[in-house]
């Protein structure tokens, strides 16, 4: 960090000290204040993860009771999927590198890029503070389903509220990135010349700035009814419980999207650089990250199948469900096709990749078994889908995360780590995910049901061993983080382009300077110029 | 776009837009007292799209746009139409 020549960090800004920071409005330091809050709760999280875990040792009471394991659930749960995988990529790395890859000073609006990770900040407080007040810390699971919800005397309301605040920052995001991306593009840089990143912070922007309002007002709606009963989703005062589910999934299912599409846009990044390959397929991937983005919005229902829905309902979204695969398998296609014949030099962020891709497709297959009417009935509510959800979020979007940061670490920090304890990191984590959720697959298929603490005891076995699986995976996050967290200050100093990549953020010095480049670049030709 | 310009020429489309929007929430208030049945809503719901879209044009300048705007809105209002259409579509056969 402390290189000589001038660049963001030891620029000064209006203020000093930690105020340089937080009033910042760089999109290079707003990006690393995400990163670090959310790293933060993400640690949070996975400690909750293997408390839940240590519970399901054994079978009956272990470590916690039965009220504490359905808070743990929760909580872990909304904390992974608000505070850490839904501003993940586009909100940290995407501040980050979006102005850089398409040779920006700055995005569109910074003033509201600040003032979005205050929303952030001030939503994870409210669902801080929400945790030990009022009656404690939720325990209607991240879906707040109701009527469980309007019942529950835990402290819904204010969680919820909290999550309504994330919701605005994360709308502030969609519309800053889309317009960055109309508005500031370099002189040259025509739609498809840009970064396939970038092309996925553009659809995942849409999605941000279309689907988010549906769950700030959904969650307006529930606190009003907890506060009010006005009937809006309590069948004895005329109104519709699924009517709750519908308006929660129209918004929860297109998010699944904003976690998936950056992280495949970072995969589209890192294929070529390290296979030194032109990606193959350069449009069928931008167009199918738009094509995932509209298709996504029409199939929220298959989380209802068993909830009461219309029959034909029920086969129009299984059918719309089965369509969504398409683009998906397109892309794993596009990336697998780019590395054939290349010269593949396996460094660890491309190890990273490939685990992703590996885990995805594990992921995103056994959607379809939950996607289809008949074995969605018996798989639904079971471990089959804790096994599913966390190979896609999990397998997918963080282990995709990971690889970027170990991609874009020598151009945020101007260091290098060290590769050999990343690798390592990456083959633990790697063995110690599919320990701990393959056999919630089997489980959730014996007919193990999801959010409880206890089981039958013939499931024990196959419950000892995620259980194992879960510490060889945080031994991985342990390695990984001391090996990041030590390299931003120790690490040997990286020159500006490490890996070879043609991208604009590898033109500019490592860290980059204030105002990311010299002199505004010119762009003639497209991203990736490879073999 | 460009509103220095034409400014002075405005003041008299605002103006009739207004007179336009006092106009449909008169009607909106007739048709209510009227029972049409179960096309009151309907009718409630077509007189405020127009009250709407008459606000995007003129208030909001929609009119004098580029077409990358038109096009992002009507994009927008789409997909919320289909979202409102699939949830409803749902909720009339479901029993
Ligand atoms: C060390 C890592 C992790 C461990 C040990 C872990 C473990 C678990 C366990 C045991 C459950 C509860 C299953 C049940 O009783 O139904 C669970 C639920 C869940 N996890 Fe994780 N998890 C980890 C990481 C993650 C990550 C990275 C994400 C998302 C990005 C995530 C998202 C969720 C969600 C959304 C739920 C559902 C909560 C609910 O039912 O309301 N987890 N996890």
């Amino acid at each position: 960090m402390e290189n000589s020549e001038l660049n963001f960090y030891n620029t000064d800004g209006r203020y000093k000290g930690i105020f340089s920071w937080i009033l910042s409005t760089d999109h290079k330091r707003i990006g690393l204040l995400y990163l670090t809050a959310m790293f933060s709760f993400f640690l949070v999280a996975v400690t909750l993860g293997l408390l839940m875990r240590l519970e399901l040792i054994a079978p009956g009471e272990t470590i916690m009771t039965a009220p504490v394991y359905n808070a743990v659930f929760t909580v872990h749960g909304v904390i992974m999927i608000f505070l850490f995988i839904i501003p993940g990529i586009p909100a940290g790395l995407g501040n980050f590198f979006l102005p850089l890859q398409i040779g920006a000073q700055d995005v569109a609006f910074p003033r509201i890029n600040l003032m979005s990770w205050w929303f952030y900040m001030s939503g994870a407080m409210v669902i801080l503070i929400s945790l030990f007040t009022g009656g404690g810390a939720p325990d209607t699971g991240w879906t707040f389903y109701v009527p469980y919800s309007l019942k529950t005397g835990t402290n819904v309301t204010l969680a919820v509220f909290g999550v309504f605040l994330l919701g605005i920052s994360s709308t502030m995001t969609g519309i800053n990135f889309v317009t960055t991306i109309h508005r500031l593009r370099a002189p040259g840089m025509k739609w498809f010349r840009m970064p396939l990143f970038s092309w996925a912070l553009y659809a995942t922007g849409w999605v941000q700035i279309l689907a988010t309002p549906v769950l700030g007002l959904t969650l307006l709606l529930l606190i009003l009814e907890r506060l009010f009963n006005i009937g809006l989703f309590d069948p004895s005062r005329g109104g519709d419980p699924l009517l709750f589910e519908h308006l929660f999934w129209i918004y929860s299912h297109p998010a699944v999207y904003i976690m998936i599409l950056p992280a495949m846009g970072v995969v589209s990044e890192i294929i070529p650089v390290f296979a030194r390959r032109t990606i193959f397929g350069y449009k069928m991937i931008a167009f199918s990250s738009i094509a995932i983005a509209f298709v996504g919005y029409l199939v929220w229902g298959h989380h209802m199948f068993t909830s009461g829905m219309s029959d034909i309902s029920r086969i129009v979204f299984s059918f719309l469900t089965f369509i969504v695969a398409v683009p998906s398998g397109i892309k794993v296609f596009n990336w697998v096709s780019s590395m054939y014949k290349g010269s593949i030099d396996l460094k660890s962020p491309l190890l990273f990749t490939v685990a992703f891709i590996f885990l995805f497709s594990i992921g995103g297959i056994t959607g379809l078994v939950n996607g289809a009417l008949a074995t969605n009935i018996h798989v639904h509510g079971t471990y089959f889908i804790v096994a599913h959800f966390h190979y896609t979020m999990f397998g997918g979007t963080a282990f995709a995360f990971f690889a970027a940061l170990h991609y874009w670490f020598p151009k945020m920090f101007g260091r290098m780590y060290r590769e050999r304890l990343a690798k390592t990191a990456c083959i633990f984590l790697f063995i110690g995910f599919n320990v701990l959720y393959f056999p919630m697959f089997i489980l959730g298929w014996e007919g193990m049901p999801r959010r409880y603490y206890d089981y039958l005891p013939e499931f024990q076995s196959l419950q000892v061993i995620s259980t194992i699986g879960s510490w060889i995976l945080v031994a991985g996050i342990v390695i990984m983080f001391y090996n990041l967290i030590r390299s931003v200050f120790r690490g040997e100093k990286a020159g500006n382009n490490p890996w070879g990549g043609s991208t604009l953020e590898w033109t500019t010095s490592s860290p980059p300077p204030a105002e990311n480049f010299e002199e505004v670049p010119v762009v003639t030709g497209g991203p990736y110029r490879f073999r | 776009m460009n509103n220095n310009a034409k400014s002075s020429g405005r003041t008299a489309i605002y103006i009739a837009t207004w007179i336009c929007l006092l106009a449909l929430t008169a009607l909106t208030v007739t048709v209510a007292g009227m029972n049409l049945g179960k096309y009151g809503a309907l009718t409630s719901v077509l007189i405020a799209s127009v009250k709407a879209s008459l606000i995007l044009l003129f208030f909001m300048h929609l009119k004098y746009e580029t077409l990358l705007l038109k096009a992002m809105l009507l994009g927008t209002i789409a997909t919320i139409a289909v979202i409102i259409g699939l949830t409803f579509f749902d909720v009339g056969i479901r029993y």
